[in-house]
């Protein structure tokens, strides 16, 4: 990115203020729903700073793969486990979330510390800039092509486990019994059962 | 003034204590989903942060970084699905009810 310096000084502030109140807003709101958009705002933050950083292909994909996907994926989640229900109060809740703090803060201190004593052996090469998809690409398919292929391999056995895990495996008890309802309200069933039950070659006589 | 590698990595930092303390305290496991995906997202930030700043020609961070929003889809349809079994299982998405494995 060829912008001055205080124009990114000034754009890192603003995005990283929406990055630390929307994160805040996942952790802390009651309403989930309301945690999940603001779970979008942070992935969207986030892709403004992989511009600051040169990074605009892995911009892109943020913001195609977390915004466009998972978050989708995670409001289809909240909405097929959607039960508004206040949970019980355990005893000693607040003693959890009290030490939870305590650790998350000193982690924070510790990291901070390093990130500020460490002298950083910062590089003063020529920055890859608006080139930076061609070298990904060529990384792509010379030094890391087995990871790539793969992170390909990996996709497909979540998205096959993924549907093995979801899939609904009793069927409902009520079977409609006018040709109208059946049209209607299908009962939801794995294929095998469907099969059987449809085809008479397999069913004995 | 410039911006520097510091802040980027500081700004990590908090964000992926925010995520912990997420994780540790939600009582819904969705959002405990979503408290990960926060901390893969400090890791992401480093990673383009040390890629920019560390290693400008080769960007290897950037690839990482790829790498890392492939394994959180694939992280974040299995873990739904698994939340979607459990719920039909328990009747319930409280994390404190899902104690089966609880000596």
């Amino acid at each position: 990115m060829d912008l001055a310096h205080g124009v990114q000084l000034v754009s890192f502030g603003i995005l990283a203020a929406i990055a630390i109140v929307a994160a805040l807003g996942v952790v802390l709101l009651q309403n989930i729903v309301y945690s999940a958009f603001l779970l979008g705002g942070v992935f969207a933050s986030m892709a403004g700073m992989y511009l600051l950083l040169n990074g605009d292909f892995v911009a892109a994909a943020q913001l195609i793969i977390y915004v466009g996907a998972v978050n989708v994926l995670i409001l289809f989640g909240i909405m097929l486990v959607n039960k508004q229900q206040d949970f019980p109060a355990i005893k000693g809740m607040w003693i959890r979330k009290g030490a939870t703090a305590l650790v998350g803060a000193g982690l924070l201190v510790l990291l901070a510390g390093t990130i500020v004593t460490t002298p950083w052996a910062i590089s003063t090469a020529t920055p890859t800039g608006d080139g930076s998809t061609l070298k990904i690409g060529e990384h792509f398919f010379s030094d890391f092509l087995l990871p790539f292929e793969l992170a390909s391999v990996l996709l497909l056995i979540a998205m096959v486990g993924a549907i093995v895990l979801a899939r609904r495996e009793f069927v409902p008890e009520d079977t409609p019994t006018t040709e109208e309802e059946l049209a209607f309200k299908l009962p939801e069933r794995p294929r095998e059962t469907a099969a059987i039950a449809g085809g008479s070659q397999t069913s004995p006589e | 003034m410039e911006l520097q590698l510091q802040y980027f990595l500081l700004l990590a930092a908090f964000l992926f204590c925010i995520g912990i303390y997420g994780l540790i305290t939600s009582r819904n496991a969705i959002r405990v989903l979503m408290s990960i995906e926060l901390m893969l997202n400090a890791v992401n930030l480093n990673l383009m942060a040390f890629s920019n700043y560390l290693d400008p020609e080769n960007i290897k961070g950037q690839v990482f970084t790829v790498f890392v929003i492939t394994v959180a889809a694939a992280e974040a349809a299995v873990g739904l699905a698994i939340v979607l079994a459990i719920y039909r299982n328990r009747d319930t998405v409280d994390m404190e009810q899902f104690n089966l494995l609880k000596w």
